[in-house]
């Protein structure tokens, strides 16, 4: 049996956020997600949480759990121990829960102007694109915009407007795609204040990601090719 | 809330494919979508999709007709032929425009678009991006759409189609996050809402694949076509029944049982057998189960230890990932522990071929939540997301067309203004509902008895049990009891809207199971082994009576130049 406490919090009815504790019977495998479930169906209608897909590729169900921020359908209750605590991610409004107001974060994504740039015509076969190329998006592709990072960022605090590690990952995906022909336009998106500047690689990014992807590393190279764009004019 | 011309339910590929048509044919649209559109279940599709390109060295003889072929033998003759040979011959514009927009497919050495074989087919001709197709194709569609500035609702639940007699007018739109009820008005409303996976236990699916577009559409009158045909996957994962792509097995792997045998050699004839289609492999795992073949707990194994670790890094990253997080071991080193699970619905609602329903013009269906059918009673492993973005743009442009041919209707304000009086005040009385029945035990019943008794094997007296307690969870419903009645993320609210529908669906799966007294496809009767062409090469219609009960109707398979014959493999 472990004790889950859940942080509550109604902004309309409370005051401040507080914790409900429940008592969820160990069960072999159970996921943090399948605890919340569990509480749902049985203890308590009223928690809300967000949830899809169960199996760690959509990004609903990120959570700071236990002092981490993690997937609550990818976190084994059986790794955490007899006291399981969880809270909403930070840095982002408490809708009711553990459901954040993601608006901020959504905003930001469509200002990146996150599609492929190449107005190229179709030919009768595709473009081409070497596997050497292709392989260069692999761990760019993969961000599932749950926001983890974004959460554990010290500088998503301090500075709301910080365009932040996740989407800093997805300019450099287009940044690094060899078929994007605005590549002066991503740089640009990236060389300002709010963006890459504003990274004092705290790492908390790398450390946090369900994916093993590495904002830190594209948020470098973007700064590179802000710093070679402004000393040398090259775009590359 | 501005009102759209278009509304497409739905954020997955389809939805996203049709609101691209149909925004580029000038109408106005709206997506709305349950969860944000980025976290639907099309992103979970891993192994790929389907076009005859002839990228493979080994697929220079392909064709759209030889994918036809292969998909009209592998839907056991029962999928529509004029609506297949359509979807095989846009494939290859279909694949080409999503790399023109940038999706991340794999490459060959030379620079195409990697292919690889699937079950069923003739030639290697899925297309893929390592083992997480369906993401990066639902995150390329959702990026073309905020580039377009199409508008979005999400975390919006659709409670109910509008229609006057004549056609549809708009939904009753629930928000998740406010509690707010709402009437939107449309023309056209396309159901782009994918399958019911959780009415089974032992499903692939996402947790949100409830099947409450089906469910909505089916209470609004109109017909659910094939519903006794579904699909289950071969292999998930022990425990969670997280997909295990087929992809695993079209990169080399095997399946072997409790002695270690291939038993896949001793189901068909083919030199890698494990890539027969997903009903034969599926009921071939079953039988070795069955059998006492299995290990105990009741599984197979899946053995991709022999392809090697780059090959598995490079190729299958995602299941990896999947077996590390969720089983605990490393498919490099070790076999993966593999049960067939719910994976897919063939059936869904009636639409033609160019997706609009012959029953309520104004209304369009396309992807997993309809059936068109290009899948007929077993859809092939790479049709599914070929189906999404070939029948997302057909719905899209159909539906375009006819908003911008139809006038205004008088009887649509009425019309709204009453459903949502109607769905008010069914949402008051299951939040202020003082029954005694809990909604997460009918939730469990419902999956268990339909995997028990509506599953890979069935028979008759099963089935008959199944469709009793089926009514009976009905009844119960009717008693439920919701224990939090505000009004925001009322996920109890939100879900028990869901059970209702699940219910409901599920009765039009049992009644045609146990009606359709052949074995076709993803369908097996034990008490009738045989296909029989003579009585049932057709589909089954399930209406909605006035009294809620279902009653089951018949309608012609298109056949165009593939005659049935035997199917082997």
């Amino acid at each position: 049996m472990a004790t889950v406490s859940v942080f509550r919090f109604d902004p309309e009815l409370d005051e401040r956020g507080y914790f409900d504790d429940f008592h969820v019977p160990d069960r072999e495998g159970q996921t943090v997600l399948e605890a919340l479930f569990h509480i749902l169906e049985h203890e308590d209608g009223s928690i809300g949480f967000r949830y899809a897909c169960r199996g760690a590729v959509c990004g609903s169900c990120a959570m700071h759990i236990n002092g981490r921020y993690r997937l609550s359908c990818a976190t084994q209750m059986a790794d955490l121990g007899d006291k399981v605590v969880i809270r909403p991610l930070y840095h982002m409004p408490v809708i009711r829960d553990l459901v954040v107001d993601m608006d901020k974060f959504f905003e930001k994504y469509e200002r990146l102007r996150p599609w492929l740039v190449n107005e190229t015509p179709l030919g009768d076969k595709e473009r081409l694109q070497s596997p050497e190329d292709r392989a260069k998006l692999d761990k760019l592709v993969d961000c599932i915009l749950c926001a983890c990072c974004q959460a554990s960022c010290p500088f998503t605090q301090t500075d709301p407007e910080y365009i932040g590690p996740a989407l800093l990952l997805k300019l450099d995906r287009f940044y690094s795609d060899s078929r994007d022909l605005a590549t002066a336009d991503r740089i640009e998106a990236g060389d300002t204040e709010h963006g890459v500047w504003r990274c004092h690689t705290a790492y908390n990014c790398i450390e946090v990601c369900p994916k093993d992807l590495n904002p830190t590393a594209s948020i470098a190279r973007l700064k590179g090719a802000a710093i070679r764009r402004q000393f040398t004019g090259r775009v590359e | 809330m501005a009102s759209p011309e278009i509304l497409v339910v739905g954020g997955g590929l389809t939805g996203l494919r049709a609101a691209i048509a149909a925004h580029d044919r000038g109408a106005k649209v709206t997506v709305l979508t349950k969860v944000y559109a980025i976290r639907s279940h099309s992103g979970a599709a891993q192994g790929g999709i389907n076009a005859a390109l002839k990228n493979h060295p080994e697929g220079q003889d392909d064709s759209p007709e030889r994918h036809a072929f292969d998909t009209i033998k592998g839907s056991d003759y029962l999928a529509d032929q004029d609506a297949v040979e359509t979807m095989t011959r846009e494939a290859p514009h279909r694949i080409r425009e999503l790399e023109a927009w940038g999706c991340p497919f794999s490459r060959f050495d030379d620079g195409y678009i990697a292919q690889r074989p699937f079950g069923g087919a003739g030639f290697p001709r899925t297309c893929f991006a390592s083992d997480r197709t369906g993401h990066v194709i639902l995150h390329t569609l959702y990026e073309q759409c905020i580039k377009r500035g199409i508008d979005f609702l999400e975390e919006w639940q659709m409670v109910a189609l509008s229609r006057t007699p004549e056609r549809v007018v708009g939904a009753i739109v629930l928000s998740r996050l406010t509690g707010a009820l709402r009437a939107l008005p449309a023309d056209a409303v396309i159901m782009c809402t994918g399958g019911y996976g959780r009415i089974y236990g032992r499903s692939t699916n996402a947790i949100i694949n409830t099947g409450s577009g089906m469910g909505i559409v089916y209470r609004s009158g109109v017909p659910m076509e094939d519903m006794e045909f579904v699909q289950f996957h071969p292999t998930s994962l022990v425990g969670t029944n997280i997909l295990m792509t087929e992809g695993c097995r079209g990169e080399g792997g095997y399946l072997r049982n409790k002695n270690g045998d291939r038993f896949m050699f001793e189901y068909v004839t083919m030199d890698h057998p494990e890539l027969a289609p997903r009903d034969i492999v599926a009921r071939s795992i079953q039988t070795e189960i069955n059998e006492g073949r299995g290990f105990e707990g009741g599984y197979v194994h899946l053995d991709l230890t022999h392809l090697g670790a780059d090959h598995i890094m490079e190729r299958l990253p995602g299941i990896r990932d999947i077996c590390l997080q969720f089983a605990g071991l490393d498919p490099i080193e070790k076999p993966i522990p593999i049960q067939p699970g719910q994976h897919y619905s063939m059936g869904g609602i009636d639409v033609d071929p160019d997706c609009s329903c012959p029953h309520l013009p104004g209304l369009y269906a396309a992807g997993e939540a309809a059936c068109i059918s290009v899948h007929g009673a077993n859809r092939l492993g790479g049709n599914s997301l070929l189906e999404t973005v070939v029948f997302g743009k057909i719905a899209g442009d159909a539906a375009g067309e006819y908003v911008s041919a139809i006038g205004a209707d008088n009887g649509a304000a009425g019309a709204l203004g009453a459903e949502l009086d109607w769905q008010g005040r069914r949402i008051d009385n299951l939040l202020s509902a003082s029954g005694d029945q809990n909604a997460g035990q009918m939730r469990l019943q419902l999956k268990e008895l339909m995997i028990d008794k509506v599953g890979i094997y069935r028979d008759g007296s099963a089935l008959e049990e199944a469709v009793d307690e089926i009514r009976a969870l009905r009844a119960r419903f009717n008693d439920i009891r919701l224990t939090y009645r505000g009004l925001k993320y009322n996920l109890d609210l939100c879900r028990a809207l869901e059970l209702e529908h699940k219910l409901e669906l599920a009765e039009t799966i049992a009644l045609g199971a146990l009606h359709r007294a052949e074995s076709r496809g993803g369908h097996y009767r034990v008490d009738f082994t045989e296909r029989d062409d003579a009585d049932w090469l057709h589909h089954t219609l399930a209406w909605r009576e006035e009294d809620g009960s279902t009653r089951l109707d018949r309608k012609d398979v298109t056949i165009t130049s593939y005659q049935p014959e035997e199917r082997t493999y």
